[in-house]
């Protein structure tokens, strides 16, 4: 005999009261899982695996959608650059001249740069291996600035690789599939870069907001910041390696500095994943362990004073280690 | 006059397919392209069924819906999971509430009331995010997030003209 056929088939529970029951047990769940999803690298357990699971899921996806939309994107480039070919005509032929000027004093500084190097017999951090990806889902919403590209542990990318567009850093990887990997921007709002202002080695860290400029904040430095101050990453705290573009200071609406960030003058539709982990790469923990170690043992406690006239001690009780 | 015998909505035409169009379109917009060099806006497009679905029926199952496509935007986006979820809730909620006085409103009126759910689940996002990252975030971005979704109150309107009357013990 089914339930309809029963006794309890007149009872009929109003269905707006159960409505109500089930928001308020879904919204139990759904903030459950907010507040156990902790932030970015600190994810752990089932989050990072759902995570991956999905990440793998969405660039396969996005991958294929992505396509014919790169490729009416790339139509309409071609149609917009037919249009605009003398105008871009006569400005590269600015920047060429510019850029002899540059190039001349590039290659007297450098000669400059490498004769103080052998001076100091300073070395240069060597080159870290990196991959190339493509980016196949963007997210750019308010509350979350990331990405997905189409590389990942199968081409030894793991998570805290930094990330660098065409002009300067993008972001970092916070997780990774076996062909995807997800890059958190430099905008996202739990984005926090430890950077340095170039010209006056003065140090901040980069807060992202979900807005296009990430603010300066914690900004230590003894010259006051100028609009157009380049900056770099730092390499505090062993995150990230030093001296990477990251963009120039500029002034915010609300008065405080901010970071026209380099990667948005330029499409990041391919990147490259720097192969960084941390530190041990440019210089071995080996090399870096003093090989005689000083010896830890201790002087024996000075006599007081006046010990040469008190009467001698008894032995001790015990024998020392 | 014939009255039109009750009959239960099928589960598959008036969540199912809203759920699968609302994603399809979120991971449409994902992709990383510039048109004319400018990047497509990011609505959120599951703010139509939140609303909706609260018009047209009380059920059990719509919640659970909302709380499955929240989640998947979540993993979509790379936000904090749950942040999507509750932010529908939020406007399913606020929507199921007022459903006495909503019904059989005319479209500018719903129009009116669909942007202000848009704004609470936004508002919700923002203190959410706010509160875990320590920092209030870009306010400017979640109006614009706001206006985008707001804009698609026309399609909202259609799913409720389809299934409203679908169920007349719910009219």
């Amino acid at each position: 005999m089914s339930l309809r056929d029963g006794p309890l088939s007149d009872i009929k529970p109003p269905v707006a009261w159960l409505t109500a029951v089930a928001l308020i047990i879904a919204a139990i769940v759904a903030g459950v899982l907010f507040i156990g999803d902790r932030p970015g690298l600190a994810r752990s357990g089932p989050y990072v695996a759902v995570r991956r699971v999905a990440d793998g899921a969405t660039a396969k996806v996005g991958g294929i959608l992505a396509a014919p939309v790169r490729w009416i994107g790339d139509g309409t480039d071609d149609v917009r650059g037919y249009f605009l070919a003398g105008a871009q005509n006569r400005q590269l032929r600015r920047d060429l001249a510019l850029a002899r000027t540059w190039r001349d004093q590039a290659v007297a500084l450098a000669a400059e740069n490498a004769q103080l190097r052998a001076l100091l017999g300073a070395k240069t951090d060597p080159p870290l291996p990196m991959v190339f990806a493509r980016t196949v889902v963007d997210a750019r919403g308010p509350f979350s600035n990331s990405r997905l590209a189409d590389a990942g542990a199968d081409r030894q990318v793991v998570e805290g690789n930094p990330v660098l567009g065409q002009r300067g850093l993008v972001g970092r990887i916070v997780g990774v599939d076996a062909h995807a990997s997800r890059i958190m921007l430099l905008t996202d709002v739990q984005s926090r870069t430890p950077v340095l202002v170039a010209r006056t080695n003065g140090r901040a860290i980069l807060t992202g907001d979900g807005g296009p400029n990430p603010a300066l904040a914690y900004l230590r430095t003894h010259d006051p910041l100028k609009d157009g101050d380049r900056i770099l990453t730092s390499g505090d705290g062993g995150v990230l390696p030093r001296g990477l573009p990251v963009g120039v200071a500029v002034k915010g609406l609300d008065g405080g500095w901010r970071v026209a960030l380099d990667s948005d003058a330029a499409p990041i539709d391919f990147v490259r994943i720097l192969l960084f982990k941390d530190f041990s790469q440019v210089a071995p923990p080996a090399d870096l362990t003093p090989r005689v170690l000083p010896s830890t043992a201790t002087e024996p406690p000075r006599a007081p004073p006046d010990a040469a006239l008190a009467p001698a001690p008894a032995a001790p009780a015990t024998a020392p280690r | 006059m014939i009255a039109r015998p009750a009959r239960p909505l099928p589960a598959a035409a008036w969540l199912g397919i809203p759920i699968a169009t609302c994603l399809l379109a979120a991971v449409f917009l994902a992709t990383p392209v510039r048109i004319l060099g400018l990047q497509a806006p990011e609505p959120v497009f599951a703010l139509v069924p939140a609303f909706a679905w609260a018009l047209i029926r009380p059920s059990v199952w719509a919640p659970a819906a909302l709380v499955v496509l929240g989640l998947c935007l979540d993993l979509l986006w790379g936000a904090p999971l749950g942040l999507w979820a509750l932010c529908l809730l939020a406007a399913y909620g606020m929507i199921f509430i007022a459903r006495g006085i909503l019904s059989g409103q005319d479209f500018w009126v719903l129009w009116a009331w669909y942007g202000a759910a848009c704004a609470l689940a936004e508002g919700l996002g923002a203190v959410l995010i706010g509160a875990r990252a320590g920092h209030s975030p870009n306010l400017l971005g979640a109006g614009l997030q706001w206006a985008v979704s707001a804009a698609l109150f026309p399609f909202a309107w259609r799913l409720i003209e389809r299934y409203e009357d679908a169920d007349i013990r719910f009219r």
